[in-house]
């Protein structure tokens, strides 16, 4: 075993420790076993080599893997992400850092708002979870609430102890409140944990999902957006837990089941008493299954680089400078094709990245991801304007051939003519806006 | 996006500037607009942080507010806002016309032409982005329903008088700005963006400086160059060159800049509060200089010509609002009754389609977008043959031949519309194209030829005229009248609760850490 691997069995908890290595545990749920012919030790040392020596890799958390979700077709995501690549550095190091961090005040809002939630052991919660899920049954009484503690060693023992408590607290068949439970899902091959804000065993054996957020639902409502991305986050959570229940029904004899409508808990209006509101997920989760399902397996993906890639950043001793030269990082990154879309700016550290190689290729998409719809087999911008402005003869043979050709030459010549039309006054040049 | 904004985008990227989507400007700009850059905390409903207001682009206000979980200091920065924002709006109410309107009497039940006010101007509000308009319905929300010291004087923290009248007015100008076309409030990206197509995405398009630098680039810069520039350049402290145009701010600066000041602020320590002063306005000032920059780009296209007709329903609502505040009516409520909502939506829907229709007419390069899409043609009257209706009194209903080279989706008899020189409206319908010759349509004028036995003069086409026949009407009618609320089925609820016992105009509840 060289020094390397001995170092990553050391820190390599987070991630792609196989059942048989680590706490195994009947209830885990059931991770995938190896591909035939790709060795887990083989395929988990080749992903150690991608982030380099000695490097730990990034968890991947329910927000990464809804993005990641998003777009299903980005194998440099998919690469990177199952490996631990930590994106922001290596972004960072490559000259065009992400744009996007998490302010100090939403942070401290956040967690002031999530603790305030779950004190008194949860009893507002519970309070808001009965209304608004489980309305006509007997409410539950904040002494009969059991809250098990959760604590373990590592990401896989948590996992461990997660499963058993579920399936003790529903043998129990009371309410039982899981504060931080940790779960895992199958990403590309491997496993990655996930933690959702809390769990609820209801007395009837199925199982709620609860997403606490800081956005306020103000009159009833919230901002469609970030409800859209809470209701993918509980997708993953939901995912997550269906193994876990398979198990536990097998084990307990009960039906158990895990609920597709998760509890969204908001500040209400301007002040910060939660409120709450039921949030049907099946259609993020029949979506965030099928993309997940697509994503293509992380060995094939390590299997088909030059054997000697790899995206360390080889850092300096003080673990921040990045010494490894630009260029030969561009190098390793583009060995694994992207899918870039605009929207990835609000997703991804590397899209600045991306976008700047999609920009330079001149490909539509750059645009944005309906851009291609209407123009057939043009993938360049420069191919666009070409057969645009080949001429306006609709009746030449490579019009005739390709429909969306001719619409593009009837649109430039339409758009020629009322411009010619009309004297568009040229902005005034000025001074720069900013500094 | 359409085929042809695609292009214009592509054209966009090919010259590194920004190519027109219109030629001339589809919105009413005011002559003294009120700007307005507002900031928000990170993570709070709609706590401000501070903003820049005014109508001199020299002489902003700026309001700070250096320690947004203080609700006197939140209660002071609403209050002030509403001294710089009131006067302003309130300044056109007085200013009046009267225009004629017909009203159906309540005793005799006939529609009666009665004389009402119309302000002659009304108030504009500009903000930088699409979230701006947001938060100012956000803070509308927040104000209308609190209750000042006069109004409950046994309450615990009453609001500073005029907040809740502004509250008022900043709802009314939010849900003014959801009816497309409208322009009491507007945001400036989305100014831009109807008139300019930028070399990247609708997406980015949302960050005002990126799309300022598409749109005009400083010298030496290609726009892509410059809209990088402006995203994401860092100076050696990390932070952005060209702060976001809010409200929200961006994290590296609540983190490195802001949060050490409010703690030194919370400290006590001498002269914080005009350190974070001046970092709110540093954050605030570049914002404020783009959106004036883009009102200098929006002024120099000509006006569309039905502009100031769409400006005229701005000063409708404006008046109407003006009447309900000085009626004393209370606050909208939190959520329309069944019958409001669905009069709302019905007026957003003709007031898009007349929007639609409008612009394709005053603009050709909009058309142009039509007639790509088969939704108009335009063509050269090859011929005109004389000809009359059937039936007791025979009317002139010529038949006009037109060659086309674009391909309208026609059907016979379908009806088309075509715009007068004096304004009004011309319709026709299709007469089976005659088959085996591509490009030559016969349309059959049935109306805009006055009353007579001949067409008036001018009214038809001569051979050899160019015209541009539309498939949309000019405008678009609403759908049929709703019933009075006090009607509403019980399809849809019911009646709404008499103005007592209604829960919606109650006041939020205050805890001690609420935000707002």
């Amino acid at each position: 075993m060289s020094a390397a691997d001995a170092r990553l069995r050391r820190v390599n908890v987070f991630r792609d420790s196989r059942p048989a290595s680590a706490a195994p545990s009947p209830e885990r749920p059931a991770a995938p076993g190896p591909r035939p012919g790709a060795s887990p030790r083989t395929s988990r040392a080749r992903l150690a080599e991608l982030r380099g020596p000695g490097v730990r890799p990034r968890p991947l958390d329910a927000r990464a893997l809804a993005a990641l979700a998003a777009n299903p077709g980005c194998r440099r995501r998919a690469l990177l992400d199952g490996a631990g690549v930590d994106k922001g550095a290596l972004a960072q190091a490559l000259g065009s850092p992400a744009a996007y961090g998490q302010s100090q005040f939403a942070i401290v809002r956040g967690n002031a708002f999530e603790a305030r939630v779950k004190s008194d052991g949860g009893t507002d919660l519970l309070r808001l979870l009965h209304e608004r899920l489980a309305p006509g049954t007997p409410p539950p009484a904040p002494e009969e609430v059991a809250t098990p503690d959760l604590s373990a060693a590592g990401p896989e023992g948590r996992t461990a102890r997660t499963a058993l408590a579920l399936r003790e607290a529903t043998a129990a068949g009371g309410w039982a409140l899981l504060d931080h439970p940790m779960l895992a899902v199958e990403v590309a091959g491997s496993p990655a944990y996930v933690e959702p804000d809390a769990v609820v065993v209801h007395p009837d054996g199925s199982w709620t999902v609860v997403e606490i957020k800081s956005f306020p639902m103000i009159d009833g409502s919230a901002d469609a957006a970030k409800v859209g991305a809470a209701a993918r986050q509980a997708a993953v959570y939901v995912l997550a837990l269906e193994p876990v229940a398979r198990h536990a029904a097998a084990h307990t004899g009960r039906p158990v089941r895990v609920r597709d409508r998760a509890l969204l808990v908001c500040p209400k209006d301007f002040s910060n008493l939660p409120t709450a509101a039921a949030v049907d997920v099946r259609k993020q989760l029949a979506t965030t299954r099928r993309q997940l399902a697509r994503l293509t397996r992380v060995e094939e993906i390590a299997d088909a680089l030059p054997p000697e890639t790899t995206f360390d950043l080889r850092l300096a001793d003080d673990g921040r400078t990045a010494t490894r030269p630009p260029e030969e990082l561009a190098q390793a990154v583009e060995a694994v094709g992207a899918a870039y879309v605009p929207e990835c700016l609000a997703a991804c550290e590397l899209a600045f990245h991306c976008r700047g190689r999609s920009r330079q290729d001149g490909a539509v998409e750059a645009l944005g991801r309906g851009v291609r719809g209407e123009l057939g087999g043009l993938r360049t911008i420069e191919e666009v304007l070409a057969a645009a402005g080949a001429g306006e003869d609709p009746a030449d043979p490579e019009a005739e051939r390709d429909p969306a050709v001719a619409a593009l030459r009837r649109a430039a010549a339409l758009r020629a003519e009322a411009l010619a039309g009309a004297a568009v006054p040229a902005p005034r040049a000025e001074e720069p806006g900013c500094r | 996006m359409s085929l042809i904004e695609t292009l214009a985008r592509m054209e966009a990227v090919a010259e590194g500037r920004a190519r027109p989507r219109c030629t001339v400007r589809h919105r009413h700009l005011s002559g003294q607009p009120l700007v307005l850059v507002p900031l928000t905390t990170a993570g709070e409903a709609g706590a401000p942080l501070g903003a820049l207001v005014g109508t001199d682009r020299e002489k902003p206000v700026l309001l700070a507010v250096p320690q947004p979980r203080d609700r006197d200091l939140r209660f002071a920065f609403l209050a002030e806002l509403a001294e710089s924002v009131l006067p302003y709006v309130d300044g056109f109410a007085d200013a009046i016309g009267w225009e004629e309107r017909k009203e159906t009497d309540p005793e005799t039940g006939k529609k009666v032409p009665v004389q009402v006010e119309l302000c002659s101007d009304a108030p504009q509000l500009i903000v930088p982005s699409a979230a701006g308009v947001d938060f100012v319905r956000l803070l509308g929300r927040s104000m209308r329903f609190r209750r000042t010291a006069e109004q409950e004087p046994a309450a615990p923290h009453p609001a500073p008088p005029h907040v809740p009248l502004l509250g008022r007015w900043l709802t009314h100008f939010g849900e003014r700005a959801r009816v497309p076309g409208a322009s009491l409030l507007l945001s400036m990206t989305d100014l831009l963006t109807r008139h300019w197509a930028s070399g990247q995405s609708a997406l980015e398009d949302q960050h005002l400086g990126a799309l300022l630098a598409w749109i005009d680039p400083p010298a030496g810069l290609s726009g892509r160059e410059a809209a990088e520039r402006a995203e994401s350049a860092r100076d050696a402290d990390g932070q952005l060159l060209c702060p976001p145009a809010g409200p929200a701010t961006d994290p590296a600066f609540d983190n490195r800049l802001l949060a050490p000041a409010m703690a030194r602020y919370d400290a006590g320590l001498p002269g914080a509060e005009d350190a974070l002063r001046a970092l709110v306005e540093g954050q605030l000032r570049p914002t404020w200089d783009a959106v004036w920059h883009g009102l200098d780009l929006l002024r120099a296209l000509p006006e569309g010509a039905r502009v100031p007709d769409r400006w005229k329903r701005d000063r409708w609502s404006y008046t109407a609002h003006r009447d309900r505040v000085r009626a004393g009516e209370p606050p909208q409520p939190k959520q329309d009754d069944a019958v409001t909502a669905a009069q709302k939506l019905a007026a957003r829907e003709s007031a898009q389609a007349q929007l639609d229709a409008q612009e394709a007419l005053d603009d050709p390069l909009v058309m142009a977008g039509r007639r790509l899409a088969g939704e108009a043609f335009q063509g050269t009257v090859t011929a005109v043959e004389e000809a009359f209706s059937e039936g007791k009194r025979p009317m002139p209903r010529p038949l006009v031949t037109l060659h086309t080279a674009d391909r309208p989706q026609l059907s016979g008899g379908g009806k088309l519309y075509r715009a007068l020189a004096d304004g009004r409206t011309q319709t026709g319908e299709c007469v089976a194209p005659a088959a085996g010759e591509p490009g030559v349509l016969v349309v059959r004028l049935t109306g805009g030829m006055g009353r007579g036995k001949t067409p008036e003069p001018g009214s038809v086409p001569e051979p050899g005229e160019t015209v541009c026949w539309t498939l949309f009407e000019h405008a678009p009618r609403g759908g049929p009248e709703l019933p009075d609320p006090e009607d509403t089925p019980w399809t849809h609820g019911g009646p709404p609760p008499a103005p007592g016992e209604t829960p919606h105009d109650s006041p939020d509840p205050v805890t001690t850490e609420d935000f707002l």
